[in-house]
């Protein structure tokens, strides 16, 4: 039997974030626009002896998981004929009947030690197909993670793209803090659970930016009363002082291949592009003019980098070779885009962009500069895309609190993850761990 | 039931970190060491007992707009109206006599658009304030300017009365 190869640094990452501070909120997940014509799944509930009680409802998890994307439409349980735990308990015609075209089974059995072993199955219901089948032995607290991985690989056969259910995302809470207000760095899993708290401040905190990686982040802290910019490792918990200039030091970037850092310094007098080596700090400047030039963003191939400038009068994204060289300004609808980043597929950008006074996550196809507006909330900040490019998650207000929203690409899907209390934002969508790429055969 | 896993996943999650007690800390917590400078506004708020005099003096209206601390703007934009500048120039006038005094210009932007493009127009105002002290009299060595952004505002709805007060430059000496 096939199994997923998990490198011993993805377990260290998930262990250290199973010691969460017990403080850390967790973040809820609304739907607020779901869609018609998911592909009909049926998932039966994972099959466990009376005695022996799993402490996760895995099938549960992964039916979660795949109604949230927007590709899947989980079909009611309460009309399933039989609930088959074992290959040879499957039944075609049963799942014919619900209107089923894939089906999920598995069970879940102790395995000694607070060991648990999991083995899944999907099947293709009108071929009668095998598509995947794979057992996993885990501790209780890994379960969460081992049902992000079975729904990242149902995703994958059935949609031909990679999942993104393992993946994490950062983010940055203000909460009261007396007359004050407490603001932290956390990083959880994409669906909210396992926050872990990685800096908190009495002064903000701003732009979280994930190394490619996947082990370090970037960030802006006002902690010494003025911005400075710190790359922190997520695993050891260290940090570095990156850039501490007179002026801005904020807006860092990381390029593709992980050994540059784009970052915005107005050390000079006004707001710059640099980049810094990270293997020696060696700054390189890549803009030079009176306008304020900010929020540099790499394209996927690491060869040009986008920027917002207000040179023209109004902040507008303009793009340039990765040295610096032929700027060219990429938005002309709208009067006021910002913040732009690219789609891992380097075609198009999602960005912030502003007319009459409503700020909105917008999306914009580089062949042909086609501005698409994909919410219609007045206050959107800091999209980014999902790994995947399914997604773009970003920041916005609800009922006078921060919260998170998402809304797939092509504007169907939406949901919004709040906080219990205070305001969350600024979130930054980590890359996929390349050491858990599954196994194939 | 939802609610219940996570409590659930909490509990776990406090039964692992109990058993490791005296494990490595993971994060650096930064410790607020600050005097009380630079964020909390003050100084500001109309001066009571200048409403009722017959007629004001020069010294009296001075007085009156050294009471304001706060430089206020338009919307993406750094440039000082008349209103405004009767206090810059009010400071200014202030600090060319005393020259023991250093000010520090806090630049703040409202929470519309981009929060990095607003700490870079936070910047812009703190130093449209700088440059008119310096034009008149105030050396450059006295003065610091920072930027906040959108990060610190003053008012927390979100509204155009709560923008207009949270585009600002504090003046605080």
């Amino acid at each position: 039997m096939k199994k997923l190869l998990l490198s011993i640094k993805f377990f260290i990452i998930l262990i250290l974030a199973s010691h969460a501070p017990l403080a850390s909120a967790i973040l809820t997940i609304e739907i607020t626009q779901g869609v018609e014509g998911g592909l009909p799944i049926a998932i039966v509930p994972f099959g466990a002896s009376a005695k022996d009680k799993p402490p996760l409802d895995i099938a549960a998890v992964v039916e979660n998981d795949l109604a949230r994307s927007g590709r899947f439409t989980p079909i009611d349980k309460k009309i399933f004929v039989s609930r088959p735990s074992d290959d040879r308990q499957v039944v075609f015609k049963e799942w014919r009947i619900v209107k089923a075209e894939a089906l999920v089974i598995g069970s879940i059995q102790p395995a000694g030690q607070g060991r648990w072993q999991i083995d899944f199955r999907l099947y293709d219901v009108f071929k009668e197909k095998q598509l995947a089948g794979y057992s996993y032995t885990e501790s209780g607290d890994r379960l969460r993670s081992v049902a992000h991985q079975i729904s990242d690989l149902i995703y994958e056969k059935l949609t031909g793209e990679p999942g993104v259910f393992s993946t994490r995302i950062a983010y940055i809470t203000r909460e009261r803090a007396g007359k004050a207000f407490s603001y932290k760095l956390q990083m959880a899993d994409a669906d909210g659970y396992n926050p872990t708290t990685l800096l908190t401040s009495a002064e903000p905190l701003m732009s979280p930016a994930w190394s490619p990686d996947g082990t370090r982040l970037a960030y802006v802290s006002f902690e010494q009363r003025r911005p400075i910019l710190f790359v922190q490792n997520v695993i050891r918990g260290s940090r570095t002082r990156i850039a501490q200039f007179s002026g801005i030091n904020s807006a860092p970037a990381w390029s593709p291949d992980g050994t540059r850092l784009a970052l915005t310094l107005s050390r000079d007098g006004n707001p710059e592009i640099y980049v810094m080596r990270l293997s020696d700090n060696v700054l390189t400047r890549l803009t030079d003019h009176p306008a304020i030039d900010t929020e540099p963003s790499w394209s996927p191939d690491g060869r040009e980098i986008v920027f917002t400038s207000d040179r023209s009068g109004k902040p507008q994204i303009y793009r340039m070779r990765a040295d610096g060289g032929s700027v060219q300004r990429v938005t002309f609808e709208n009067e006021y885009n910002a913040r732009a980043s690219y789609a891992p597929d380097g075609k198009s950008l999602t960005l912030v962009s502003g007319e009459k006074g409503r700020y909105h996550a917008a999306l914009l196809q580089l062949s042909g500069s086609v501005l698409q507006t994909l919410t219609d909330t007045p206050l959107d900040e800091s999209p980014s895309f999902a790994p995947n490019g399914r997604l773009i998650l970003y920041a916005t207000e609800r009922a006078g609190r921060g919260v998170l929203a998402s809304v797939s690409s092509d504007g169907r899907v939406r949901q919004l993850l709040k906080l219990q209390e205070g305001d969350v934002r600024e979130p930054a969508w980590a890359p996929f761990n390349r050491s858990t790429s599954h196994n194939k055969e | 039931m939802d609610n219940k896993i996570r409590l659930a996943v909490v509990f776990l999650a406090a039964l692992t970190l109990a058993a490791c007690a005296g494990g490595e800390a993971t994060k650096p917590t930064v410790e607020d060491k600050s005097l009380g400078t630079g964020a909390e506004p003050s100084g500001a708020g109309a001066r009571p007992g200048v409403e009722g005099k017959a007629l004001d003096t020069k010294a009296d209206m001075a007085k009156d707009l050294l009471g304001k601390r706060r430089v206020h703007f338009a919307f993406d934009s750094s440039a000082v109206d008349d209103e405004n500048r009767a206090i810059v120039e009010a400071h200014a006038a202030y600090l060319a006599a005393n020259k023991n005094i250093k000010v520090v210009l806090e630049g703040h932007a409202d929470e519309r658009g981009s929060r990095e493009y607003n700490l870079a127009l936070g910047e812009r105002r703190a130093q449209a304030v700088e440059r008119m002290f310096k034009v008149l009299g105030v050396s450059s060595d006295r003065i610091k300017t920072v930027s906040y952004g959108e990060e610190k505002p003053i008012a927390m709805d979100h509204n155009e009365s709560a923008w207009a007060l949270n585009r600002r430059v504090e003046i605080i000496y």
